[in-house]
């Protein structure tokens, strides 16, 4: 990862040479992939040093770090795998950000659409298995859909701040989880670990094939290129980012708000609620209290990291992918406790926000006018 | 920093530096006879059911031609398929213990049928006839120790009321719920537990409050059965009142405080299973045994244990391990009046009917829903 970093600046940096007003012209676009970089590499330089106090050299950590996550093709799927949740997670934070709003509970929307969609395949067990996926696909999305528009729908009919509503939905939905797993849609035959009934094994919809990682991934690129292009290339995307820009402005230009929060805060939703129905149909096979592992907090992070860019938010995933898959071998081999990665991760977010204040202010990227 | 001043020079030196690093860090994997990964859910020095487990694995250490790679907070999701498949494509693992519950079904089981020549050894599960046959599940039945522990705490309280902070009311938190009951009424028929559920296996603060809670109720000795009995060995030593432990000993974190408690034996058994390997001898896939078996132990008594509850205790402990004792004999009555185990019925530890209970005994102050 750090060498593919290096290169991108490199490339950057060495071009302009045969042509100078190289910078003058581009320099804009270079700032978002010089700027993230630098503080990419900073962090992981700061992350070195914390490191070597540590006592351990950092040269290995870097080492680790890259064959963990990228060094081999079992490595790779591991990243991917790690990152197909989180693409779908952030585009639960980064739609409604359009908007100027901060959702944080895309790990209710995930256990609702987890609960959604095991409950849809369970009531058609004799249906065949491609009605039944396309079924539970469409459960986990209105499911999840539906609960962060009801965040988006406190804020716009009650003026309840969506930031809070939505944090405090996920445990409500982690209740609702535990409720029905306990009780109503219990196994009997889940004894020591309380679960649903399985979906079956020809429910599943497996790998992409030729490889481990699930069919999870491909939905989160196709719904991250399909957010990019529903924001910044449809009319209701300008209208979204007119009201997100300015809400006044936007109603007195006759926008109706209101149906712009409830659409983008579904659309959100329901990302976040295939990303659940993703890990029963391609992981667990079942809902239990294991799908609250915290993808829905990690999309977050992601989609901050990403500016809340839909299509940069697939590259930020499978960074914090990596990072995660790595972190297996930074205990095993460096002794290092497992909350190391979460430290990396913590210098990774400062570092990146930090160097938001640098845009338009690197003097060689100034276009002269 | 200076981002502004960042010459080409130096991001071309940064960049080689990287490179370097990248060669000069290259390692191999230390050759062994034999790898053994461990993986933990939670922290491996959590003073609880982790703990126990990285204790098994530290006497493992000891032994000659092993090398053991240990992987800690994996959660129940692919991530622990994820870990298993780096621990045998990047270390050379040949033999795997995942010791949470929530690894089992699907995690493990897929990886035991990916990789059907290396053997998977789980502590919890239920291995069936259906599962894979490198596949293998161990446990022990630590009630044994809990109902040592019953007795003990029986001697020593003056109010008569004993607690029990627990995590979900499923089989296996149950049976020691009841183990300790009956025990705590061999001392002291009149004896009571009261029964906290916290909902999840690591809620500190609903600990904490559990413990409280109790104790001002009039409990003067406690235990538990929660991932990590810190908390509440602590809170209830700080309250003035007397502590059984559980998992491991946490006596130096109470010394005073501290009676006995039901401990697990893992750095009896993981050398055992080592060398059952070594000599060529089948693990069976279904391992289960208690203190005859060396599979769960208990703490040694602490200063404020009478003599007359040593006694008892031990008369006891000796029966149990010479294995002509059973806890769950006839008649027993739940709580709530109805009896469970009618009068001449003897349910010894394989008893799979014990495996499912869902009751709590005469004694018990608490519901299980």
């Amino acid at each position: 990862m750090t060498s593919d970093v290096a290169d991108a600046v490199d490339a950057a940096t060495i071009s302009p040479a045969a042509d100078p007003g190289f910078l003058q012209r581009h320099g804009g676009s270079i700032e978002y992939i010089l700027i993230p970089g630098a503080a990419l590499i900073a962090a992981l330089g700061v992350f070195g040093i914390f490191v070597a106090l540590f006592g351990k050299s950092p040269l290995d950590l870097y080492f680790y770090m890259y064959q963990g996550a990228f060094g081999t093709w079992f490595s790779w799927q591991n990243t991917l795998t790690r990152a197909a949740p989180l693409i779908l997670t952030a585009l639960c934070t980064a739609l409604p950000a359009q908007l100027g709003m901060v959702i944080i509970g895309g790990e209710g929307a995930l256990l609702i659409g987890a609960l959604t969609a095991t409950g849809t395949a369970l009531v058609m067990q004799s249906a065949p298995p491609l009605a039944v996926q396309f079924a539970m696909v469409c459960a986990g999305m209105v499911g999840g859909g539906l609960w962060i528009m009801l965040a988006g729908g406190l804020r716009q009919y009650r003026g309840v701040n969506e930031t809070i509503s939505s944090l405090l939905l996920v445990y409500i939905a982690l209740a609702i989880l535990n409720h029905l797993v306990e009780g109503l849609m219990r196994d009997p035959a889940s004894l020591n670990k309380p679960s649903t009934r399985e979906i079956g094994a020809a429910n599943m919809i497996g790998s992409i094939p030729g490889t481990d990682v699930h069919w999870g991934l491909v939905f989160g690129v196709v719904a991250a290129i399909a957010s990019y292009i529903l924001i910044y290339h449809t009319v209701f995307g300008f209208a979204a980012r007119v009201a997100g820009g300015n809400v006044r402005a936007a109603k007195i230009v006759g926008l109706s708000v209101g149906k712009l929060i409830l659409t983008i805060c579904f659309l959100a939703g329901a990302s976040a609620g295939l990303a659940g129905m993703v890990e029963v149909a391609a992981v667990q096979g079942r809902t239990n209290a294991n799908l609250a592992a915290g993808y829905g907090f990690t999309g977050i992070l992601v989609a901050f990291l990403a500016r809340q860019n839909p299509l940069a938010i697939i590259p930020v995933a499978i960074l914090l992918g990596g990072i995660s898959a790595s972190g297996g071998l930074l205990q095993r081999r460096l002794g290092l406790p497992d909350a190391s990665v979460q430290v990396l991760q913590g210098i990774i977010f400062v570092a990146v926000l930090a160097s938001d204040a640098l845009y338009g202010r690197i003097g060689f990227l100034k276009g002269k006018y | 920093m200076d981002f502004g001043k960042i010459s080409r020079r130096h991001l071309l030196q940064g960049s080689a530096a990287l490179t370097l690093g990248t060669a000069f860090g290259v390692r191999s994997a230390a050759a062994a006879d034999t790898t053994i990964g461990f993986i933990y859910v939670g922290s491996r020095d959590d003073y609880g059911y982790n703990q126990a487990h990285a204790q098994g694995a530290a006497a493992l250490k000891k032994m000659p031609g092993l090398k053991i790679v240990e992987e800690e907070k994996v959660p129940e999701t692919d991530a622990v398929e994820k870990t298993i498949e780096s621990m045998i494509n990047l270390d050379g693992a040949s033999l795997l213990f995942p010791t949470s519950f929530g690894y089992y079904n699907p995690h493990m089981i897929k990886m035991a049928n990916k990789f059907p020549k290396l053997r998977f050894e789980h502590c919890g599960g239920l291995w069936s006839d259906k599962d894979p046959k490198n596949a293998g599940s161990y446990f022990g039945y630590i009630d044994e120790a809990q109902y040592i522990s019953g007795i003990v705490a029986g001697y020593s309280t003056k109010t008569g009321k004993l607690g029990f902070v627990a995590a979900k009311p499923i089989p296996q938190v149950l049976r020691n719920i009841n183990a300790f009951t009956l025990g705590a009424k061999l001392a002291n028929p009149k004896a009571t537990t009261q029964v906290i559920f916290t909902g999840d296996w690591s809620m500190p603060v609903k600990e904490a409050e559990a413990t409280n809670s109790l104790i001002d109720q009039g409990v003067d000795v406690l235990t538990c059965h929660v991932d990590g009995p810190k908390t509440m060995v602590e809170n209830a030593a700080r309250r003035g009142a007397m502590v059984c432990g559980y998992h491991v000993n946490q006596s130096p974190l109470a010394p005073k405080a501290y009676l006995t408690g039901a401990e697990w034996n893992w750095e009896a058994l993981y050398p055992k299973f080592v060398k059952m390997i070594a000599a060529g001898e089948a693990i069976p896939n279904f391992y289960r045994g208690g203190l005859k078996e060396e599979i769960v132990k208990c703490s040694p008594y602490g200063e404020a244990v009478s003599a007359e509850a040593r006694k008892h205790a031990d008369d006891i402990k000796a029966k149990l391990t010479a294995g002509d004792y059973v806890i769950f004999k006839g008649p027993i009555m739940d709580n709530k009046g109805k009896t469970v185990i009618a009068a001449g019925t003897e349910r010894g530890q394989k008893d799979p009917e014990l495996e499912k209970m869902d009751y709590l005994v005469e004694g018990v102050i608490g519901a299980t829903s």
